[in-house]
């Protein structure tokens, strides 16, 4: 089931490594004490040290550091007790410092893991390479002025985890999963919003092909795209493009390329090649970053359950399967109000309202979970009427359109509206008497051989009691009656 | 390792200085001479030895999360040669 594209040499692999840029949850920047929010006026989140005016020395930001290190445990990675800030020298407009704090030789956090929830429920592990600390740069407009360029700075020195991958990847389906799994694990431990929209999630994306098998390809590297749907665009074309040169008998240049949302391709930045030569080396305003173990043991202790073990959690003790698992964990918010309409009820039950028409009825509304007009106990209590028998699945559906509509209590409309189901036998009964008086001819046809008249048996009991009679006892009662 | 003019030359490029093809050969002496001082450090056996960061034992001071600075658009961008409705106004930079 291997992802692989077709050539007129055979068949290729496509190998993908993404470099993600995950904006840091922290109140100021990294090392000054200017905002964060996102949308303010333009230059009005900036300090002097982020406008890098002379004389102005970084300060690094305790809480930052705090995300770093829970990122780095959520990811099940080394953490590294002794990092250093490095300077990478490029001059930009929107680098005002003419290089950017960086970390290098020694990033914060070391080798990691995250396990992708793919297609049918199957799971692959994907070697995290390392995550380090880094400062944002500023905004460039092009498009307000014929022969300027506008620059903001709001978001220069803003921090930066940069979650580098292995090239462990091999289709676009896998980079989509890595990216959700990524920010569903950031989401859980506060660490980035993962608002792909508003920037505070980017992907730098490394593609090669190969013959299965063989060597690793020379890769190109497309800078900064801000949707999984336009990283996987990428892989696509970028990997088709590959492969007809390599097959016209051309090489690949290791490059830096951009992409284009509005055509999906990809292509050459020439401008950046220069720039590549970066000239690291420790900033000599910061001295190495020195981690106090216990403060580390003590962040540990505030990580909270994440997707993964929640996940396992729900296939132990609901029951669920592991796809049902994933998709219920993948936001935490959703995951607790799972449970909480799962406590005490049949929880197989209640993952599928809560998929299905729940979220269903969610999204058909544009609303959020913490607007929704039908709490969890609610929706808790429709469901309980369903295992009780009071209702029956078909009538719950009814109900819980009403309850999306008015807020009430399902007990509340079931009674109000007279859905009660009829459990009782001889109601039943007696209306299935009825019919078999009534239709000698459908009778003679089930007797003779005919047993899919049932079906018509059923609908037309259902029908004389106005659909609240229990299926299961007028499956069970026509089969008896039918029978004699 | 010694430094040539074509060095001399792309370091002045990379650093955004402008280097005259005069200087360039002067430079690349000095510079040379630079390197042969620290490869002469080199031959001291530092194996085992932590690089110093500080002349003073010091580990990094940390600030709390807390936004206090910035606000203060006028004074960002007073310097600027050129700004207009709160952005630097720079020349056009566009891939």
């Amino acid at each position: 089931m291997s992802y692989r594209i077709k050539g007129n040499t055979g068949e290729w692999e496509v190998v993908i490594g993404l470099e993600v840029h995950a904006q840091v949850i922290s109140n100021s920047k990294l090392f000054s004490g200017a905002a964060t929010a996102f949308g303010a006026e333009p230059n009005h989140q900036v300090s002097l040290v982020d406008a890098a005016m002379p004389g102005m020395l970084p300060v690094l930001n305790k809480e930052v550091v705090a995300q770093g290190v829970r990122t780095g445990l959520g990811l099940r990675a080394k953490i590294n007790m002794k990092s250093v800030f490095e300077r990478k020298n490029y001059f930009y407009a929107d680098l005002p410092q003419g290089y950017q704090i960086s970390q290098f030789l020694e990033p914060i956090v070391g080798e990691g893991i995250i396990t992708l929830d793919l297609d049918g429920g199957e799971t692959r592990d994907v070697g995290i390479e390392r995550m380090h600390l880094e400062q944002d740069a500023g905004k460039s407009i092009h498009d307000q002025h014929p022969t300027q360029s506008y620059i903001d700075l709001n978001r220069s020195g803003v921090a930066l985890m940069e979650i580098v991958s292995r090239p462990d990847l091999r289709s676009p389906e896998e980079a989509g999963a890595y990216l959700r799994k990524l920010r569903s694990i950031l989401r859980y431990l506060g660490t980035c919003d993962g608002n792909m929209d508003e920037g505070s999630m980017r992907a730098d994306v490394n593609v090669s092909v190969r013959k299965p098998g063989e060597e690793l390809g020379t890769r190109t590297e497309t800078k900064n795209v801000n949707s999984i749907r336009f990283v996987q665009q990428s892989i696509e074309f970028e990997a088709k493009r590959q492969i007809k040169l390599i097959e016209d008998g051309e090489k690949i240049v290791q490059e830096t390329r951009l992409f284009d949302p509005s055509t999906g391709t990809t292509r050459s930045m020439r401008s950046k090649e220069e720039a590549h030569d970066y000239r690291y080396f420790p900033d000599p305003d910061l001295l190495p970053l020195v981690l106090d173990p216990a403060w580390v043991e003590e962040i540990k202790k505030t990580i909270p359950e994440l997707p993964d073990e929640k996940k396992a959690r729900f296939i132990k003790d609901f029951g669920l399967s592991a796809y049902d698992a994933g998709i219920l964990v993948a936001d935490r918010d959703r995951a607790a109000f799972y449970e909480a309409v799962a406590e005490g009820r049949d929880a197989k039950l209640a993952a599928n309202w809560v998929m299905g028409d729940y979220f269903g009825a969610l999204n058909k509304s544009g609303l959020s979970l913490d607007a929704s007009p039908v709490t969890a106990q609610q929706l808790g209590g429709l469901i309980g009427l369903i295992s009780d028998d009071t209702i029956s699945g078909r009538t719950a559906k009814e109900v819980f359109e009403a309850m999306w509509e008015s807020g009430k209590d399902a007990d509340v409309i079931v009674e109000e509206k007279g859905l009660k189901q009829i459990s009782d036998t001889s109601a039943i009964e007696a209306a299935i008497d009825e019919i078999i008086a009534n239709n000698p001819g459908q009778v003679e046809g089930y007797k003779g051989g005919n047993e899919r008249l049932i079906g018509w048996f059923v609908g037309q009991t259902m029908k004389a009691t106005g659909g609240k009679a229990n299926p299961g006892m007028v499956n069970a009662l026509l089969k008896k009656k039918l029978a004699e | 390792m010694s430094v040539d003019k074509k060095t001399v030359a792309k370091i002045a490029k990379l650093a955004r200085i402008r280097v005259d093809e005069a200087q360039q050969e002067a430079l690349s002496g000095e510079l040379n001479q630079i390197l042969g001082w620290v490869e002469q450090l080199s031959e001291l056996d530092t194996s085992g030895v932590e690089p110093m960061t500080s002349v003073v034992e010091m580990t990094q001071p940390l600030r709390e999360d807390v936004v206090n600075d910035g606000g203060y658009v006028d004074r960002v961008t007073k310097n600027a040669p050129e700004s207009a409705h709160g952005f630097y106004a720079v020349p056009k930079v566009v891939e």
